[in-house]
């Protein structure tokens, strides 16, 4: 009896070293975040103690006279993600609601495999078309265009040099199209059959059965996958870096050069001199670590209660 | 209802119809357009010389990027030795030994951690690894790297160990194997494939990914010998070269450009196919 | 709702052949015909020339056990089984002496209303709910009048009269269900269409309901589905008995549940199967 007790009793162990072993590995997980956090912090304790707030409403950055300010970063950023914004959103969710309203399954399916895919290309990538390929666009025919005929805004004054928000804008929006596209059409396949079915059984056409129930009800869903797009679009660098201009002033037209807080931390960290240089571009990446945790945040709760709405059937 | 008007309505429904197509056209093509520039601006760089010839000095033209390949590929061996067990193992405790409280927390960080913006990782990474042995290293990039992996494997293991049926678990455990033996020698080779493919899914986005390596294994225009010291990889290749004034550089960056997309998707493409053969692609 | 025209006499005879013996009775409108309805998904077949029709301003039920194509045949009533991709139809199904299979179906699914199994209400107030019809239909009048209307004939005006704006699903299942009737007969509908409309309701609300529907055939043709024969029995006038597809017998209620002229419908209503 000896023999079949050790046993048991090496069985058991056996469990407990496995818990224990994966339990540590879990659990790195979990320091390691905090650690994140931690050392965003810790590192940025000279910019928040000389600057505090007026960190973010300063638009001075100047590294010879010791003086760093957020402000043509943050523009910069809201900037190009709202106009990225403004060309995906339509975009995407149109495409998300015809590939889960109108098109045929395996048209669907094929499509979303396309989506997929896309979204799997690498920020650089994009970067590389978007200097040779959409900035000499830029400067010879869209900023031409639009001076031409609405150059009488200032958000269209020229000149264009290729670069700028407007470009930056347009490489985000292909970037951010497929999280849009995907998270929309999973949303509005959640949507009870039985909705869509009491909208035509009233005699609906099947777009307005698509548009006035199904969509709405989808409506904190797609929220969701916008704020979802935000976050990405916000923590986008290498594109960016690589058609913004990379010039740190605040400028209303959108083909003027300017500047994001990723690429400027891209373009500036190691040759950051001195203490108070580096920790302000530490500073501005817990600025935007904050704002994609805040954003990833009030995404998933949107994308929950859409979700979670589908089914549920009475009160 | 008069006719007039019914007839408006399946029109307004017939052009949205095809507008939200044009939608849907319009974005997939964006894939083909970034395939085909790729193909016509880079595929005639692609030969020998780039696979196995050093950059040459600034100016020179030819060259090619051999040590950047190889430096992506040690960046990528380490990563994946450093995150995919965390991933791994962390995805088994979620799936056969937790509680729901500790799960909740260890997903959370998870897709905390998922969602930190690539430049961010690369200054944690930096705080972490390269300031204080004070030089940038392919263990820095690794390191940066391999955070990014975590997350994907830990959520796809711990979805794909779940999916396995519980009948399978019970009749192992029927027969006297202890937890440990059922998850090693059962649950998880019935999971294995689908584990597998999700880790080539991790490694192929963090293939791509230029910012964190930019402050951690920096670039080197030469061969890196062994992992302490700074080494060049193929996106922050293609980056240097494609804003640099050199049309040589630019003709390479898209040969680079190109060999780096194609086997990010043919990753991808082998990895979904395999995937949606069996259970369903966990959102990355 | 037009006013109704001469038609064909109903047809009581059993479809498996014997005509039945009792009262005859004068010819009765028929709002709807079916006639050799065939329905296919794929390559399976669900109904097997199915004739008869939905007689005017009457209620029909359609009784059967699980799966013998009840609902089946009451969606094609109004086109619903074209939301599936592999379903296929032949025959005819004549509104008012037309084939709706010829006709827009976005027409006539606002002369063919249709309630649901569960009550299906959209996330919008109880009033969007019910004026989502006229308004699509570009239907004249004061939406408030046509949704007080609407609300009355479902007999759901007293309960919800002070709280039009509030969201639908504040309602009780019951409650939410008689929104569903009110916003089907808000377009007006020639035919309403109720699918087990009291499946998933308690008691007192599908007590409720059975009133509604009695009083509703005034207003408008009504044919019903349900798994609940004395349901049947109470509310409607006319009954089809269905099995594996095809129509077992049809006659007026009374005498369907009384002397039924087949073998089966007797051993269904007697409980022995289904």
């Amino acid at each position: 009896m000896t023999g079949s007790r050790s046993f048991l009793a090496r069985l058991r162990e056996g469990d407990a070293i496995a818990r224990l072993v994966t339990f540590l590995f879990a659990a790195s997980v979990v320091l390691i975040t905090i650690l994140l956090v931690y050392e965003l912090w810790v590192n940025s304790a000279l910019p928040r103690h000389k600057f505090g707030f007026h960190f973010f409403v300063t638009s001075v950055w100047d590294p010879i006279l010791d003086q760093f300010g957020a402000l043509p970063f943050i523009y910069g950023t809201v900037v190009t993600s709202a106009v990225a914004l403004l060309i995906a959103v339509p975009l995407g969710i149109g495409a998300a609601i015809f590939l889960a309203e109108l098109a045929p399954p395996r048209i669907s399916d094929t499509l979303q495999f396309f989506i997929d895919l896309l979204a799997a290309v690498p920020s650089v990538i994009y970067g590389l078309l978007g200097v040779f390929i959409i900035v000499p666009l830029m400067r010879t025919v869209i900023a031409p265009t639009l001076i031409k005929t609405l150059g009488f805004l200032p958000i269209f004054r020229g000149p264009s040099y290729g670069v700028g928000f407007f470009t930056a804008g347009i490489v985000m929006a292909i970037m951010v199209i497929p999280y849009i596209i995907s998270v929309s059409r999973e949303v509005l396949l959640s949507v009870p059959r039985d909705q869509r079915e009491a909208a035509l059984a009233l005699g609906s056409t099947r777009w307005e059965s698509t548009w006035k129930v199904v969509v709405p009800f989808a409506k904190t869903g797609i929220m969701g996958s916008i704020f979802l797009a935000m976050a990405r679009a916000l923590g986008e660098t290498m594109a960016v870096t690589m058609v913004i201009g990379n010039s740190p002033k605040i400028a209303a037209s959108l083909f003027a050069p300017g500047y994001s807080i990723a690429a400027v931390i891209a373009n500036e960290f190691t040759e950051a001199t001195g203490d108070l240089y580096l920790q302000s571009l530490v500073y501005l990446g817990l600025v935007l670590f904050l704002l994609t945790f805040l954003l990833n945040g009030m995404a998933r709760l949107l994308i929950l209660a859409t979700t979670q709405k589908g089914s549920k059937v009475t009160a | 209802m008069t006719d007039a008007r019914l007839q408006w309505r399946k029109f307004v429904s017939n052009f949205m119809l095809t507008m939200t197509g044009l939608c849907a056209l319009v974005s997939v093509s964006a894939l083909f357009f970034i395939l085909g520039y790729l193909l016509f601006n880079g595929g005639t760089s692609i030969n020998w010389a780039f696979f196995t010839q050093l950059p040459k000095p600034v100016g020179e033209t030819g060259g090619g990027m051999a040590n950047a390949i190889v430096g992506s590929g040690k960046l990528l061996l380490a990563a994946s030795a450093f995150g995919v067990p965390i991933g791994f193992l962390g995805g088994i405790y979620l799936a056969e030994f937790s509680g729901g409280f500790v799960a909740s927390i260890v997903r959370y960080a998870a897709d905390l951690l998922n969602g930190v913006p690539s430049i961010v990782i690369g200054i944690f990474a930096y705080s972490v690894v390269v300031l204080p042995f004070k030089h940038f290293s392919t263990l820095a990039g690794a390191f940066a790297l391999g955070l990014m992996m975590i997350p994907i494997t830990l959520r796809s293991t711990e979805e794909f160990l779940k999916a396995v049926p519980s009948n399978l678990r019970e009749g192992a455990m029927a027969l006297g194997a202890s937890k440990s033996k059922t998850i090693s020698t059962v649950i998880v080779p019935a999971a294995y494939r689908g584990i597998l493919t999700a880790i080539l899914l991790a490694l192929a986005r963090v293939a791509g990914e230029t910012a964190p390596l930019l402050f951690t294994a920096f670039g080197n225009r030469f061969w890196t010998n062994g992992w302490t010291t700074p080494t060049a990889s193929l996106p922050v290749m293609i980056f240097t070269y494609a804003v640099s004034p050199y049309d040589d550089w630019h003709r390479q960056a898209w040969a680079a450009g190109l060999v780096l997309l194609g086997l990010i998707l043919i990753i991808n493409i082998l990895a979904r196919t395999i995937l949606s053969r069996g259970i369903a692609v966990p959102r990355s | 709702m037009s006013s109704s025209r001469p038609g064909i006499s109903v047809n009581i005879a059993s479809t498996t052949g014997a005509p039945t013996s009792r009262e005859p009775s004068a010819p009765l409108p028929m709002r709807m015909t079916i006639s050799k309805l065939n329905f296919f998904y794929g390559a399976k077949q669900i109904l097997f020339d199915i004739n008869m029709g939905i007689a005017d301003k009457r209620v029909t039920a359609l009784i059967g056990p699980s799966g013998c194509g009840k609902s089946t045949l009451l969606r094609t009533l109004n086109r619903m089984h074209e939301t599936v991709n592999s379903s296929r139809l032949e025959g005819e199904i004549l509104l008012d002496n037309q084939n709706i299979l010829a006709q827009d179906v976005t027409a006539v699914r606002s002369r063919v209303g249709m309630v649901f199994q569960r009550p299906n209400p959209f996330p919008k107030s109880i009033f969007d709910n019910i004026a989502y019809g006229p308004r699509i239909n570009g239907m004249k009048g004061a939406l408030s009048e046509i949704v007080e209307k609407s609300l009355r004939h479902a007999a759901l005006w007293e309960e919800v009269k002070d709280q039009l704006h509030k969201s639908a699903y504040e309602l009780s299942g019951g409650q939410q269900q008689r929104l569903c009737i009110a916003r089907a007969l808000a377009v007006e509908p020639e035919v309403l269409l109720l699918d087990e409309p009291c499946s998933a309701l308690d008691p007192i609300s599908t007590a409720k309901i059975e009133e509604l529907l009695v009083e509703l055939k005034n207003l408008t043709t009504i044919a019903i589905v349900t798994h609940n024969m004395q349901q049947a029995a109470r509310v409607s006038d006319f009954t089809a008995f269905l099995l594996t597809g095809q129509i077992i017998e049809f006659s007026p209620t009374p005498h369907l549940f009384t002397t039924p002229s087949d073998p089966r419908t007797e051993a269904y209503i007697t409980g022995r199967f289904g």
